[in-house]
């Protein structure tokens, strides 16, 4: 089967310095990516290059005609921002049919809630004035919305509470596998990549290791990821 | 800021206040809505300062004997082109080289500017408007609203993510250029009201005391344009009244309404 995206000696440098070298993997239809690393290992910025947003070297092949939709690690939302979640939905599509059902889908709203609900309740909220969980929802909602074939995902539960943790997990699951979404998530947590991940890359820089949870994130990888240098990784902001 | 004597139009207002308050609504209806995306940019400092810019290009129109709106608009231009091109190399906050190069030209404007034109360059004067300014003022405020609701969305989202908008195959851009352009031709238009000194204020107080009571981005656009119609209106017809300058008097108005919207901030 041809994978659904192909990436070949990928690097990505900024100003004379890598942030990426030599990346190579593949993911193909249904498979559930966890990219994982300490921070400033470059992994958004992987995303950002696969997506073609940042400048870089190396093959990255997209399958013809797939639509790939992308929920970054941080979005500019402040509390007081005048913008309801209705409206935030209506950038992507008009129909409230097909609004209310994936708010459902999502769990924002379960069947037991009438329209009143979803419009009062949900529709007509402030964006900013939603919980972390309430929010990572309404974007998974959104990136769902045009029905995408691949979901990218930075990580998908940063601010949210152990619980709520969970929740965000077991709904990409679901979207995983009732309708074959692939998904490509960044994680820092290791317990999430073996419950939920079919595969796995291991990236400071460069790739450390790939393949399926359980054979590669053996001890010596992630000493290699994690223990090396303190220099290497202790810088705490993402590029 | 010579204007035509009204006289030679054919068709006209006959009285001056009503035409000051025309154009002064219009003004202020352009630029509270312009000013909303502005204050959601982080743009309010930019913004309070973009209008000193035109100074210098009204003191080259008065020079060279050229309308003084065309000689703003194009210093307006440039500096725009100056944030746009500093938006797209860095994410560094323009504050900084705003502060200074706004304010210099402000400096070299006050040189330029001949000693009679430069009260009325400095603080407006809506009362020496003619119907020209009426057509022109017209015309450019339908377009900036037209091109306004074309560019609304993509704006937004940039505002929200530009990674999240490039993603969507948003040209994130030509949007943020576009929407620049939409400012320094409300900033030049607004020079009538409120002068070099303070248009920048009347983009933005406007639109942050719609900000305090709106929960959603139509209210919070249509709010803006009121609260900057209506800083237009009072203001013109207390200085009317009084026999005061009406450009500070509007953006009084302004921050009068901005201190309302204070107490019912949501």
């Amino acid at each position: 089967m041809e994978p659904l995206l192909r990436v070949e000696n990928l690097s990505v440098k900024f100003n004379e310095h890598h942030v990426l070298k030599d990346v190579n993997f593949s993911v193909n239809k249904a498979d559930v990516l966890a990219i994982v690393g300490p921070n400033g290992a470059g992994k958004s910025v992987l995303f950002r290059a696969i997506l073609g947003l940042v400048p870089h070297y190396g093959q990255v092949q997209w399958a013809k005609n797939i639509k790939v939709n992308y929920v970054p690690q941080k979005l500019n939302i402040d509390r007081d921002i005048p913008l309801s979640v209705a409206e935030f939905l209506k950038f992507k599509t008009k129909n409230y049919e097909e609004t209310a059902k994936i708010l459902r889908a999502v769990g924002l709203t379960d069947s037991s809630h009438d329209d009143f609900h979803i419009k009062e309740h949900v529709l007509k909220q402030r964006l900013g004035w939603l919980s972390g969980g309430q929010l990572q929802r309404v974007l998974i909602a959104w990136a769902m919305i045009d029905n995408p074939d691949v979901l990218l995902f930075d990580e998908p539960t940063s601010g949210i509470d152990i619980g709520g943790e969970e929740t965000i997990y077991n709904l990409l699951r679901k979207l995983n596998k009732e309708h074959s979404m692939t998904i490509i998530m960044i994680s820092h947590e290791l317990n999430i990549v073996y419950k939920y991940a079919n595969s796995v890359l291991c990236l400071n820089k460069e790739m450390i290791c790939y393949g399926s949870p359980n054979d590669v994130l053996d001890p010596q990888a992630l000493a290699k990821l994690y223990g090396g240098e303190a220099g290497f990784y202790k810088h705490d902001h993402d590029h | 800021m010579a204007a035509k004597p009204a006289s030679t139009n054919t068709t006209m207002i006959t009285n001056p206040l009503i035409l000051q308050i025309i154009v002064g609504v219009l003004i202020g209806l352009g630029a509270g809505y312009v000013g909303s995306f502005m204050i959601l940019r982080r743009m309010s400092l930019v913004g309070d300062a973009l209008s000193h810019v035109a100074l210098p290009g009204i003191a080259v129109a008065l020079l060279f004997e050229f309308n003084p709106f065309f000689g703003a608009f194009a210093a307006l231009f440039l500096a725009i082109l100056g944030i746009w091109v500093l938006e797209k190399k860095t994410e560094l906050p323009s504050e900084t080289l705003v502060g200074i190069f706004f304010t210099l030209s402000l400096a070299f404007g006050l040189l330029l500017t001949p000693e009679p034109e430069l009260l009325e360059a400095l603080f407006g004067d809506i009362t020496k408007i003619a119907m020209f300014d009426l057509y022109i003022t017209l015309i450019l405020v339908i377009a900036i609203f037209i091109t306004m609701v074309k560019i609304s969305n993509s704006l937004m989202m940039g505002i929200i993510s530009k990674d999240l908008t490039r993603s969507m195959g948003i040209k994130l851009d030509r949007t943020n250029f576009i929407f620049l352009i939409m400012v320094s031709i409300i900033v030049a238009l607004g020079l009538k009201v409120a002068g070099t000194l303070l248009m920048g204020s009347l983009v933005i107080i406007p639109a942050a005391a719609a900000k305090n009571i709106s929960v959603n981005l139509s209210k919070y656009t249509v709010l803006g344009s009121i609260f900057g119609a209506l800083s237009a209106l009072v203001g013109i017809l207390v200085a009317n009244q009084y026999g005061l300058q009406p450009g500070p008097i509007v953006v009084l108005t302004g921050g009068c309404i901005f201190l309302v919207s204070l107490l019912f901030k949501k």
